[in-house]
């Protein structure tokens, strides 16, 4: 058996999984009639539909030639840590450190992921960007939004 | 003239100064955003989202609104002259528009595209007004079978129209589809698949989907992409105004696009992409006048004619939102959010109990189509310095503009780290190539299908034949069976690739 196509292969793997589960998880809830449906009746039935959908998605995978069979390449496995991880660590960051270090930190970590990192640029865009954000959010939309560590304003 | 009462109604909301204010600013930031390179519409209204906390319901839609179609001229401005189509509805126009750049005639080609679009937004605008109310009353009609029947109808519609492989899209759908099932249902007041978090237990927010999977998931992508050389056709844009013989050549086009575009954008998953698409067909088919310019090498018909479809879709697409409350494609889902979010719920009632509202956002439509036209042509050069920005300045900025918005949501630091996750997700769906709209679809009308599902379901006593007896609810089912048998026919399926491949 060789995949003709990674993508299509993948994704019904994938879509499989998805549909599998919530018909799964449907069980826990009550299936109800027909004629009175609970809350299960509805996800229970798209889960299937979805995991027949996925399986003909990897039949189709197995089955029809692809010119370049279709491969997935390279994941950009970098790029997202970096700028995912920047994004978590804004979310730990802005409830007790404030705007004025999280942003920061979120623009600095995250311009790594570009591969031309350039400290004067960096450090530029961090200030506009906070300065600008502040302006926005705070100032003009008057948005609830910490602004310096809660250990400075107590 | 009810209609001339309505639309005076809409009008006189309209020229108040805020909501001309917001006009502009909406009109002012989309344009801004359709231009910058790697941020589509779906991301920026969704990232602007939390500004409109502040704001009244009126100028909140009157705002995003703006900003849909000043995407969708930025974007043209972006195809034409670096041939990047700022989204996917400009993609047609890059063909011969920046072939019409490369000769230089840079100026022309945007004059062409900004003056079809203001025409077609003109004539759009009031179609919108003329059809609404009648489509209101049969929307009165509807009992849940109908409406089950339509969304199913409006889903399909909406990839079988789109490119790419229908069984994937068909499956996001139905993704979207299961992540709405995340919630509290909303019938038994059971919390579903929430693993005791409490916050799933209101459903995922769909900002957060929206943010992680087109705002960080791209960001993702464009940065593993390798850069391209762009070259950018900034000098040769001199002589904006074009000539007699450019303007007699394009207003055939601009009509039939305009004519096109309106109804293309009332159906279900029509919008303004299929509109481009299909004015761009029509124009290679139509006879021009002998000794013009061939296709693809800078024939300014190529450009008038998708450029006024798109526009004209774009405003017809709300037609369906206002009226039936059904989004037909990713942006008119993010406005159903918005007006969620504003505590109005869309539907067939908003015309009766928002008329200002609703007659607002309408005549709003030409006047932020009318901003856009003084807005564009002279001020492109200032677009143009835009385009020269590197995305390492860029993505930062969209970085943090997304991360404050998920925060000042609900001013809980766990949508943050949803949108993360969906991130990652978003991240899957590039590689695997899974076009990701069809899921924002999915998951907005998941609720109110599995609602009206088990209601009609309720109302039959749990026959399931419900859905074909009741003449309307099959017909709409039928519709969207025979939409899919079609798409599947051979001649039919090698058409539709062949067109979606002309476009790249």
């Amino acid at each position: 058996m060789k995949i003709k196509s990674e993508k299509d292969f993948w994704s019904g793997l994938m879509f499989i999984a998805v549909g599998v589960g919530f018909a799964w998880g449907a069980l826990n809830y009550s299936f109800g009639s027909s004629a009175r449906p609970g809350p299960a009746y509805f996800p229970f039935g798209l889960g299937v539909l979805q995991a027949v959908l996925g399986s003909f998605l990897v039949f189709k995978a197995l089955t029809f030639e692809v010119e370049g069979g279709d491969a997935i390449g390279p994941w950009p496995l970098k790029q997202a840590a970096i700028i995912l991880g920047a994004v978590v660590l804004f979310g730990v960051a802005i409830p007790r450190l404030g705007l004025a270090v999280a942003l920061p930190l979120l623009i600095g970590i995250g311009s790594l992921a570009s591969g031309e990192f350039r400290w004067k640029e960096v450090l530029a865009n961090c200030i506009i960007l906070t300065v600008a954000s502040w302006g926005i959010f705070i100032k003009g939309l008057g948005l609830t939004l910490p602004l310096w560590p809660t250990f400075i304003t107590g | 003239m009810e209609l001339i009462d309505n639309l005076m109604l809409g009008f006189g909301v309209a020229f108040t100064f805020q909501n001309l204010l917001y006009a502009f600013g909406g009109a002012l930031l989309g344009t801004l955003i359709g231009v910058l390179p790697g941020l589509g519409p779906v991301a920026t209204i969704a990232m602007l989202l939390p500004s409109i906390y502040a704001l009244d319901a009126t100028p909140a839609l009157i705002m995003l609104a703006g900003i849909y179609y000043g995407a969708q001229y930025g974007g043209s401005t972006t195809a034409i002259l670096i041939n990047v189509p700022g989204e996917s509805a400009s993609v047609v126009t890059a063909i011969d528009g920046y072939a019409m750049a490369r000769k230089g005639r840079a100026g022309p080609a945007l004059a062409a595209a900004g003056l079809g679009s203001f025409f077609a937004g003109c004539v759009a605008t009031l179609i919108v007004a003329a059809f609404a109310p009648p489509l209101t009353e049969v929307a009165f009609k509807f009992g849940p079978a109908e409406y089950f029947s339509l969304m199913v109808l409006g889903l399909i519609g909406a990839v079988v129209l789109a490119s790419g492989s229908l069984v994937k899209a068909i499956a996001m759908i139905l993704l979207g589809l299961l992540l709405g099932q995340i919630n509290t249902d909303v019938i038994s007041g059971v919390p579903r698949y929430s693993f005791d978090i409490p916050e799933l237990t209101d459903g995922i927010g769909f900002v957060a989907i929206a943010m992680g999977v087109f705002g960080f998931g791209e960001i993702v992508a464009n940065l593993a992409r390798p850069e391209e050389q762009r070259e950018v056709f900034t000098k040769d844009v001199k002589g904006l105004w074009p000539t007699k013989q450019d303007f007699k050549d394009a207003f055939p086009a601009v009509l039939r696009g305009t004519a096109l575009g309106s109804v293309l954008g009332i159906l279900p998953g029509g919008g303004a992409l299929l509109a481009s698409f299909a004015a761009y067909t029509l124009e290679k088919k139509s006879k021009g006048r002998p000794g013009e310019v061939p296709f693809g090498q800078g024939n300014i018909r190529g450009v008038a004619g998708p450029e006024s479809a798109n526009n004209a879709g774009a405003q017809t697409s709300f037609i369906p939102m206002l009226t039936l409350g059904i989004p037909p494609n990713a942006v008119m889902a993010l406005m159903v959010g918005a007006m969620t979010i504003k505590g109005i719920q869309p539907g067939p009632q908003v015309m009766t109990s928002n008329p200002e509202l609703f007659w607002g956002l309408i005549a709003s439509m030409w006047v932020g189509n009318a901003m856009l036209i003084i807005l564009n042509l002279p001020l492109i050069g200032i677009w143009i310095k835009l385009l020269t920005v590197p995305y390492r300045f860029l993505y930062p900025a969209i970085l943090s503009f997304c991360c404050i918005g998920l925060y000042t949501l609900n001013n809980n630091n766990f949508d943050v780290y949803m949108a993360a996750a969906f991130g990652v997700v978003g991240v899957l769906f590039y590689k695997l190539g899974c076009e990701p709209a069809p899921l924002l679809l999915g998951f907005i009308l998941g609720p109110m299908m599995e609602e009206n599902l088990r209601r009609a379901l309720l109302l039959s006593r749990g026959d399931w034949t419900t859905f074909m007896t009741r003449p309307l609810s099959a017909g709409l089912l039928i519709a969207a069976a025979l939409m899919i048998v079609v798409v599947m026919m051979p001649s039919i399926k090698n058409k539709r690739k062949e067109a979606f491949q002309d476009a790249d």
